[in-house]
Formats: C-alpha cells, sequence, structure tokens
C-alpha cells in the first residue's frame, strides 16, 4: 500500500486531527496577536520594560519544544493534560517573533516622521494609529507569519500531552516505526504551514495596497 | 489653558536657559522679543543650539529656567497639542508621511482639526497652487514621487495648512541641491513678504540669512550673540560674526 493509498483509506482520521491542528494554532496565534502586538507597543513606549520583556520571549524560545509542554503539565490552573496547555505554550512560543517585529517595526519608523507628526499636534494616540502603525504594518506582519509557520510545526509537538493534532500521526507512526503514518501527519502539517504563509502574504498584500514608501 | 492665539502675534525668550539631563547647556541667558511679521533667521554653527530655540517655541523642549511667552502666555501653561497645531513647523528631513499621498499630508492639521472635507480639499488646493505645485498634478502624489525641492514645497504648504501666525523653520532648504536652494529661497522670501507671517528660521548659511531676514540672530554656543537687521550684521565687533562675515567672500 503506497502513502497515497494510506492516506485515502485513513482521510476521516486524517481530516478531524488536521481541524484540531488548526484549531490549536488559530487560537494560540489569536491570542499571540492580541498579546504580543500591545506589548510590543508598550515596549516602544516604555523603554525600560523593552529589555526584560524581549529577554523573557527569547528565554521561552530557547527552551525545547517538547520541554516546554512537559514543563507546564504541572502548572496549576493553565497546566495539565489537554488542548489548553497545549494553547499555552504555543501562544508562548508565538510571542516572540510579534512582540520583537512590533517593537522594531515601530521603533524603526522614519525619525523625522515622527519629528513631523508631533511638531504639527498629533496626539500620542494618533501618532499611534495614523502613522506608527501603518508604517510598521509589514513589519508587524512579517512577524505574525514566522509565529503561525513556527506554531503549526510545534503544535505536532501537542499530541504528547494528549491535546491532538497531526502530532498523533507523527508520534503514533515513530513507535510504530512506519514511515507512512509518519507522513500522513507530517505531510498535512506542511500544507497548512505553507497554506497559512500563504494566505497571509495575501492578507498583507491586501492592508498594504495603499501604502508605498 | 489658552485656547486660541489672540490678536497681534507676540514671542518672547525671557532669560532662557536649557539644560539636558547629563547637566550640558545648551542655552543660556537667552532673552529675545520677536516682531509680528517678522523673518528672523538665526544663525550658527552646527550645536549653536539654534533647533533647540525653536522647539522650546512648539514645546516639543520646555525651558529648564525662565520661560517662552506665546502671545504673552508661558508655553507651559498651553496645552501643547492646541499650540502646535497653531505653529507651522518644517524640518529639514521635511517629514512627509510616506503612506499619505499629497493631498492628506497637508491637509493634515485640518483634518485633525475636524474642518469639513470640502474646506480641506479647497485649502490644500489653494496651498498647493501657492507653493507652486499645479494641484490636479501634484495633489495624488506620494511623497516617494516628489524630487527633494518638490517634498519640501509640499513642508512649507502643510505648515501652512491652518493658517498659523508663526512658522517655524528648521533648516528647511539645507537638503536641496543649489540651484533648487535658490529657487526655492527667492519664491519664500517672496511668500513671506505676501503672507506677512511672523516667521523664525534656522540656518548656517550666512548667504541665506541676507537673502531672507528682517533680522539676523547670531548663535554661538548656546548664547544669543546678537540681534541685527542685515545691514549692521557686517558691522559687529564679534569674532563668530567676522567668521560668518569672511563666508561672503
Amino acid at each position: 500500500m503506497n502513502i497515497l493509498q494510506f492516506m485515502w483509506s485513513d482521510r476521516s482520521e486524517i481530516l478531524q486531527l488536521t481541524v484540531e491542528h488548526i484549531f490549536l494554532v488559530v487560537v494560540a496565534i489569536s491570542i499571540a496577536i492580541a498579546v504580543g502586538v500591545p506589548l510590543g507597543i508598550l515596549m516602544t513606549r516604555q523603554p525600560r520594560l523593552g529589555k526584560p520583556i524581549l529577554a523573557f520571549a527569547n528565554i521561552i524560545q530557547t527552551v525545547p519544544s517538547l520541554a516546554l509542554f512537559g514543563f507546564l503539565i504541572p502548572v496549576p490552573y493553565i497546566g495539565g493534560i489537554g488542548t489548553r496547555t497545549a494553547v499555552i505554550a504555543l501562544l508562548l512560543y508565538s510571542l516572540l517573533p510579534i512582540v520583537r517585529n512590533t517593537y522594531t517595526g515601530i521603533l524603526g519608523v522614519d525619525a523625522a516622521v515622527r519629528e513631523a507628526a508631533l511638531g504639527m499636534g498629533m496626539t500620542g494616540a494618533q501618532i499611534l494609529w495614523q502613522v506608527e502603525i501603518p508604517l510598521s504594518l509589514g513589519v508587524i506582519f512579517a512577524g505574525i507569519r514566522v509565529a503561525t509557520v513556527i506554531a503549526v510545526g510545534v503544535a505536532t509537538i501537542a499530541a504528547a500531552i494528549g491535546a491532538g493534532g497531526l502530532g498523533m500521526f507523527i508520534f503514533r507512526g515513530t513507535s510504530m516505526l512506519d514511515y507512512r503514518v509518519i507522513l500522513a501527519g507530517a505531510i498535512p502539517a506542511a500544507f497548512i504551514a505553507l497554506a497559512a504563509d500563504f494566505g497571509l502574504s495575501a492578507t498583507e498584500k491586501y492592508f498594504m495596497r495603499e501604502k508605498r514608501s | 489653558m489658552q485656547a486660541m492665539i489672540p490678536g497681534p502675534f507676540r514671542l518672547q525668550f525671557e532669560d532662557v536657559e536649557f539644560t539636558v539631563g547629563s547637566g550640558r547647556k545648551l542655552l543660556t541667558g537667552i532673552s529675545l522679543d520677536i516682531r509680528q511679521g517678522e523673518m528672523l533667521v538665526l544663525l550658527g554653527r552646527s550645536g549653536s543650539g539654534k533647533t533647540t530655540m525653536l522647539k522650546l517655541v512648539n514645546r516639543l523642549l520646555e525651558p529648564t529656567s525662565g520661560q517662552v511667552l506665546v502671545s504673552g502666555q508661558s508655553t507651559l501653561n498651553w496645552d501643547p497639542i492646541r499650540l502646535r497645531r497653531q505653529i507651522g513647523y518644517v524640518i529639514q528631513d521635511v517629514g512627509l508621511f510616506p503612506h499619505f499621498n499629497v493631498e492628506r499630508n497637508v491637509g493634515l492639521v485640518p483634518s485633525l482639526e475636524s474642518w469639513p472635507q470640502d474646506r480641506i480639499a479647497a485649502r490644500v488646493r489653494e496651498l498647493l497652487a501657492l507653493v507652486g505645485l499645479p494641484p490636479e498634478v501634484f495633489a495624488r502624489r506620494y511623497p516617494h514621487e516628489l524630487s527633494g525641492g518638490q517634498r519640501q514645497r509640499v513642508g512649507v504648504a502643510r505648515a501652512l495648512a491652518a493658517d498659523p501666525p508663526v512658522l517655524l523653520l528648521d533648516e528647511p532648504f539645507g537638503a536641496l541641491d543649489p540651484i533648487t536652494r535658490s529657487e526655492i529661497q527667492r519664491e519664500f522670501r517672496a511668500l513671506h513678504q505676501r503672507l506677512g507671517k511672523t516667521m523664525i528660521f534656522v540656518t548656517h548659511d550666512i548667504r541665506e540669512a541676507f537673502l531672507l531676514a528682517t533680522r539676523i540672530g547670531l548663535m554661538q554656543e548656546g548664547r544669543l550673540v546678537a540681534v541685527v537687521e542685515p545691514q549692521e550684521f557686517l558691522k559687529l565687533d564679534h569674532a563668530e560674526a567676522r567668521a560668518f562675515a569672511g563666508c561672503l567672500q
């Protein structure tokens, strides 16, 4: 039985795990954007907060992903076995690219543009919404794309703590020494990553269509 | 808090000192009374404190001691946002918003002030024509589609948009090529005579100072060394004045 026949015969389980996988990533990335973008902006306003927050996000990024899932299991409230713990681990992983790109994107806005905005009497909020965010949107989006692609990969490990997803096939295939089972998880995961990257880049182009530089 | 600049415009520096955090004095003992409608050119080397003077007027900086009075009120008593919207500000790097076209750049302060759309559009057309950029050609362009001189004209139009009684200009023509520069300087002088607005113009170029100024304020190491009419400048008995005068030969 070749790999395609194998995947066809298991299509209903593959579909179900793909949906679980996408769900984990979408929930984690949505929260990561909701937390990470404001955090990145806050860091540009409170430079003293910048370094500790970046250092924290960097440290999380260096923890091996399997270990991070493991560490979270005994943590009260957020830990345990299952989806919630997996979402939190993915969220922590996704935070760094989003926070860092928001921070560097906003700091990267031309100083002359910011001075002109201030000198013409724009308020802090007006400068943020009308100048800084539109001009750093490309960089922020790049961070979200990187975070999403990483999260799709890391989400395969969620299966190890009982959160489902395409990692189920990969872990099962590894213990069965059956490469077809591994590929039944790995191929759809790769497609999700590619599709997410493509979809986000299309969204980015749509938002940036008016912006020239 | 003052809301609007009333009646005749007046701008005074009273024994102003400005010190940065590290304790270095950027300005010392500045007293100056700027008359309505004049073009005061602040002339000095880089680092002599010219830009700091401008930023004290629109409260991008606040004096360490002494006060800067705009229409009799210390800048500290003004709401900074209200104050800045009534003071035109032009900087060397222009700082046009790259994601706004020329029309939106010029109409920025009026739109912040919630003018009706048709009034903003009319004002933008009027200003673009005033600075020598036909609106039908330039209104829809983006800053990256303009030459340096055109960008600087848009910068001047933007500063004039809400009809402020005073304009602060920080080496606005410093980055232009010599020919464009001399064209735009002459046009700008004519513009000043026509509009009669009070202007403070910062430069390190004595030719520019002579061409534009009704008075020249000479600055050296954070002090205002002399404030004189251009024809008096060459008679000044001061080393820095002679050094600048020497550049004319």
